[in-house]
Formats: structure tokens, sequence, C-alpha cells
């Protein structure tokens, strides 16, 4: 087999596992946007937070303790314990929820109705407001993320791939792990929207505020339903991204990697964003990969972007092609 | 001429119609300057066929909208078995036994025909997001109930031939059959039906007015029935309100009603569809 294309098997296996987390970051966004309407500006920080929470409460560290220090005059830091990585990860689950109580109740309780604009202008104040909590709770330090992921190079596909191609591909554990745990968490959600009674609520409202008040489904429950499950998706989105570049601002940002996707998969499909997100990750890799060199790289940054567009010219409904929900 | 016993009466036909289950009092509702509804009251008693009738924009609808809690009325009071109602949000009246259509069809789209049944059933559904999650036997066994449910509504409305289609492929004389069909599945004590039979062919609502009598006369279910067709009315309903603008002309049997000089003048002067 020509080196060149075992090269871009590689690469093309490493876009795959990139695209997942990218779909599970367009994931976090979908679930909000198709039962509110509301296009979640601050999905990332919400990644973000909750990673922040999660390797905070892991370290044992007092929130707000600059602001506790301040008013009492005390230097208290650190609880002095550690706390186990799955107690962690309950805890942030549960501060994720508490996050969403709050979010509804004083933000888009009183925003019911209104033009999805001024949502869509709620959830970038709630992104700057949330950021700021953030540094206030745990500071802005740089911090490393360790859940137990599995790190480095795979060797089995080292081997494996040596043997056959002749060549070793470099498949990162970590990638592998997140790629499994976002495949779970992806067919979690999809059996939980289709089996279960929440489940079954969340599309009723996704499909008719009036229908499903009608038969009896609280509007105000499937929101906070919706806006728990996205947070629980950015934690798991901030787990992967951290533990692979540290829990740190720039996390923020993976949401920039989903809105391609969103515009690939549309904003009110769940196929969609998984599918896109895959085809957005392979896409950029074997982009940068082919034509990257050949004009001085960092492709990445901007190649999605074209992809999407050039995408929305020839199918402005989305590659599964459910259509976009009007307001009412 | 009705009597006021409390206990109720036995119609010609032979179904027994129970005590007053629900009563509007004084009922004002204004939008802005338009007072869609002006201090009308009436009753609803248990088991009985009551429709409301008008022409367009006499504030039907919105009445409908009050029972169920879609609107609510700046003045007036509303009770239920007895009880005075608070303000309700919709969800709430559904989850108190009150089920309805719409005038203008609000399916789950993008959902089966058996899908929108299965919301209907959501009420009866206990076993919550942990309980489904750590006993997952009792929630299938609650599935599996809930589905028959379902099944067996399919059946009574006669569409289990589309009962894996999506809604928004239906026809609209189908569309009205299935909303029917998941305000039935709620097992309501009160359905309420917003011109169930508007812009259906004779066949069509030959078919829905049976289906409206089959569910009262098999279920016992108190219905509430918006209807402009008059001679429909007249077969169907124990008793009727007459509105129009937004106020009450008449109530009574529907010979009472038939008699009456005012409805005659008001209403069935207006020509209607
Ligand atoms: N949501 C609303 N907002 C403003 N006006 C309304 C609303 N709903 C109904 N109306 C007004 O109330 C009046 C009664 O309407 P409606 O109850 O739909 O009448 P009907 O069902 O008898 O045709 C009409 O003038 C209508 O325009
Ligand atoms: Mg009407």
């Amino acid at each position: 087999m020509p080196e060149q294309l075992v090269f871009a098997m590689e690469v093309t296996l490493n876009g795959l596992m990139t695209g997942v987390m990218y779909s599970l970051v367009a994931l976090g966004f979908v679930l909000i946007f198709k039962a509110s309407g509301i296009f979640n500006y601050a999905q990332g920080v919400m990644a973000l937070f909750a990673a922040m929470t999660l390797v905070g409460i892991q370290d044992g560290r007092v929130p707000f303790s600059h602001v506790i220090n301040a008013i009492f005059g005390t230097h208290i830091y650190d609880f002095g314990w550690e706390v186990p990585a799955l107690l962690a990860i309950l805890l942030t689950v549960i501060v994720m929820i508490i996050f969403a109580l709050l979010v509804q109740r004083f933000v888009f309780k009183h925003l019911v109705g209104q033009e999805p604009i001024i949502l869509f202008m709620a959830t970038i104040g709630l992104a700057y407001f949330l950021e700021g909590v953030s540094d206030l709770m745990w500071g802005s330090e740089i911090r490393n993320m360790d859940v137990g992921l599995p790190q480095g190079i795979n060797d089995w596909i080292d081997v494996t791939t040596l043997e056959i191609f002749g060549y070793g591909f470099f498949i990162d554990n970590l990638d592998l792990a997140a790629t499994l745990i976002a495949a779970i968490l992806v067919m979690g959600l999809i059996a939980y929207s289709q089996y279960t009674k929440n489940g079954r609520a969340m599309r009723a409202v996704a499909d008719d505020h009036q229908a499903a008040l009608s038969v009896g489904i609280s509007l105000n429950y499937v929101w906070i339903l919706v806006w728990s499950l996205a947070g629980i998706v950015a934690l798991v989105a901030g787990v992967m991204w951290g533990s692979k570049s540290g829990v740190q601002f720039s996390l923020s940002l993976i949401a920039l990697k989903a809105l391609p996707v969103l515009m690939l998969g549309g904003f009110t499909s769940i196929p969609g964003a998984i599918v896109g997100g895959m085809i957005i990750g392979v896409g950029e890799a074997l982009f940068e990969f082919a034509i990257g060199p050949m004009i001085g790289g960092a492709t990445e940054n901007w190649f999605a972007y074209v992809l999407a567009l050039l995408f929305l010219v020839f199918r402005p409904q989305g590659l599964f092609g459910e259509k976009i929900i009007e307001r009412v | 001429m009705l009597d006021n016993a409390t206990e109720g009466y036995v119609t010609a036909d032979g179904r027994q119609i129970g005590p007053v289950v629900m009563e509007m009092k004084g009922i004002t509702l204004r939008f802005g300057g338009v007072e869609a509804i002006r201090g009308i009251s009436f009753d609803i008693r248990e088991g009985e066929i009551r429709a409301i009738i008008g022409p367009n924009g006499a504030g039907k609808s919105s009445m409908l909208n009050v029972i169920s809690g879609f609107y609510h009325p700046q003045e007036g009071e509303v009770f239920y078995r007895g009880v005075k109602r608070p303000p309700m949000k919709p969800y709430m009246v559904a989850r108190q036994g009150i089920a309805r259509t719409f005038q203008n069809i609000a399916l789950f789209e993008g959902m089966s025909v058996l899908d929108n049944v299965m919301t209907g059933r959501l009420n009866h559904m206990k076993v919550g997001l942990l309980g489904q999650a750590l006993w997952w036997g009792k929630a299938e066994a609650e599935e599996v109930k809930n589905r028959a449910k379902a099944e067996e509504v399919i059946d009574f409305l006669g569409i289990q031939a589309i009962r894996k289609t999506p809604v928004g492929r239906l026809p609209y004389g189908l569309k009205k059959r299935v909303e029917l069909a998941r305000a039935l599945a709620a097992e309501p004590q009160i359905l309420l039906l917003d011109e169930p039979m508007a812009g259906m062919n004779v066949e069509e609502k030959e078919d829905m007015s049976r289906f409206i009598l089959d569910v009262n006369d098999e279920f016992g279910t108190t219905i509430v029935l918006i209807e402009h067709d008059m001679g429909v009315v007249m077969d169907l309903s124990d008793r009727v309100v007459v509105m129009d603008y937004g106020k009450k002309i008449g109530d009574g049997t529907p010979e009472e009603v038939r008699n009456n000089q005012e409805v005659i003048d008001a209403y069935l002067g207006v020509s209607h569809d």
C-alpha cells in the first residue's frame, strides 16, 4: 500500500475521533435549541465551568475562597482533602443541575415568548457572567485534569498496524477513551429521549409547545431538564478537552468548533450533530494533511467553516433536512 | 325545561347525567381593548355533551381556552368539582383530567401517530427518571400497559392503518382524528373539543359525530363541544350555550335554544358554513 494512503488512514482515524468530540459539543447546543429555540452561546463556557468545578472539587479547593478571605480576613484555600474522581464527577453533575435550575428560574422564565435574538443575547450575557463566576469560584489559573483516563500511545494499534502496513499508527488512548465515552453518552441520550417519560416530554416540547401543554407537560420542567442535560454534556466535553490540554479559558472556545458542525448537521438534529461532527473532524484533518503543507498549515482554524459554508449554499436545511423550527 | 336538581337526570335516550362538575361564574376576558368574553356564567354537568355555539369571533375558543388554562380571565371564577380553581397553567389543568383538541390542530407533526397518542399517556406514567434507570422491569411493564391503552384508543377510532405514519403527512381529516385519539388516550374526565368537524366532508363529519357519541356513551366522558354546524349540535348535545360578541345569549336544550328569539336573530341570521 502506498505510504501516503497509510498516513491518510491514520489521519482519518484521528480526525474521526476529534470529530466525535465536536459532535458532543454540538449536541449540547442541539438539546437546548430543539426544546426551547434558544441558541446557547454559553455552551462553551459551561464546559469550562464544569471542568473547573470538577477539578476544584477533586483537589478539595474552597469555592469562592478569595471572596471569603477578602470579607472575613481569613486565609482558607483548601479543605485539605482530595475527592475521588467518581464522587467529584457526581457532585459536578449536581452543580450543573443547580445551574440549570437557576438559569431557568432567574433568566429564561422571564423571557418566555421573546424574540429568538433576545434569548440569544441573554445567553451571551450568561456566558460572560458564568465566566466571571467560574473565576471567582475557582480562580483563573490553568489546572490539570486527571480523572484516571488512560493516556499515551495505544500499543496494540501501534503494533498491529505496524504488522499490516509496515507503519505503526499513533493513536492516543485518551482519544480512544473519549470517543468511546462520547459514543456511549450519545447513545444513552438517544435512548433516553426515545423511551423514557421525560424523553417523550422533551420531544413533545421540541415539536409543539401548545400541544405539549395540552397533554400535561410543564415547559418549565422540560427546559430545566434540557439545560441539565446540556450541562452534563458540557461536563463530559470539558473533561475530554481538559484532560488533553489542561483546564483553562481556551477550553470555552471549543464552542467555536461546534458551530460549523451545527451549520452542517442542522440545529435541531441529533443525528445531524453526530454525523456533522465526524465529517468536520475527518474533513479538516485530511485537508490539513493533504493541502496544509502547501499553504503553510494551520488550516484547522478555518477549514471547518469553509466546509460548512459550502454546505449551507447547497443544502441550507443541513444534512438531515429537518426544517428550522419557527417560533410562535 | 331542565330541572335544577343537583343530582342530575336521565336523558331521553337513557344516559345518566350527573351533578354539575364545572361551573363558570361571571367570566370576563379581555385582550387589550377587545372583550372576548363578557361576564359569562354557565355550568357543565357530569356525563353530558355540552355545546358552545355562536358566530365566528363570538368568543367560543376563548372560553375553551379559559377552561383549559391557556387564557386567564380578568374577572370571574371557575369551580371544578365544587372547589374554586386558582389560576392554573394548562399543564396543571391537563393533569386534573381535562383533555382538549384545538381548532387549528396542535399535533406533534414530527412524530408518528402512535407516538402522538402515547404522549396522551404521559400523565399516567409514574416511574420517573431514576426509577427508569434503576428499575428497568417496572418501567417496561408500565410502558407495555400504556402502549396497550394507546393501541386500544387507536382501534376505537379506526386509525390502525396509519399507526406508524408521521402525522405531518396525514390529510386534515385524519389529523383531527389523531388529535382526538391523543386526548382520549389521557382517559380524561372532561374532554374539550374545539370545532372537531370543521373543514370535514359529510362522511367524515358523520364518523366524528359517532365517535363523540360513543366516547360519551361508553366511557361516560363529559364533553364540551364547540361547533359551527347547527345541525350537528342539535343532534349531539344535551345542552347548548349560545355566544355572540362575547356575551351569552342563550342556554338550554337544543329545542329551547332553537326557539329562543334572540338566538334566532343573532346567530341563525348570520350565514355560517
Ligand atoms: N390570543 C388572542 N389575542 C388577541 N385577541 C384574541 C386572542 N384570542 C382571541 N382573540 C379575540 O377574541 C375574540 C374571540 O375570538 P375566539 O374566541 O377565537 O372566537 P370564536 O372561537 O368564537 O370564533 C376575537 O375578536 C379574537 O380576535
Ligand atoms: Mg374558535
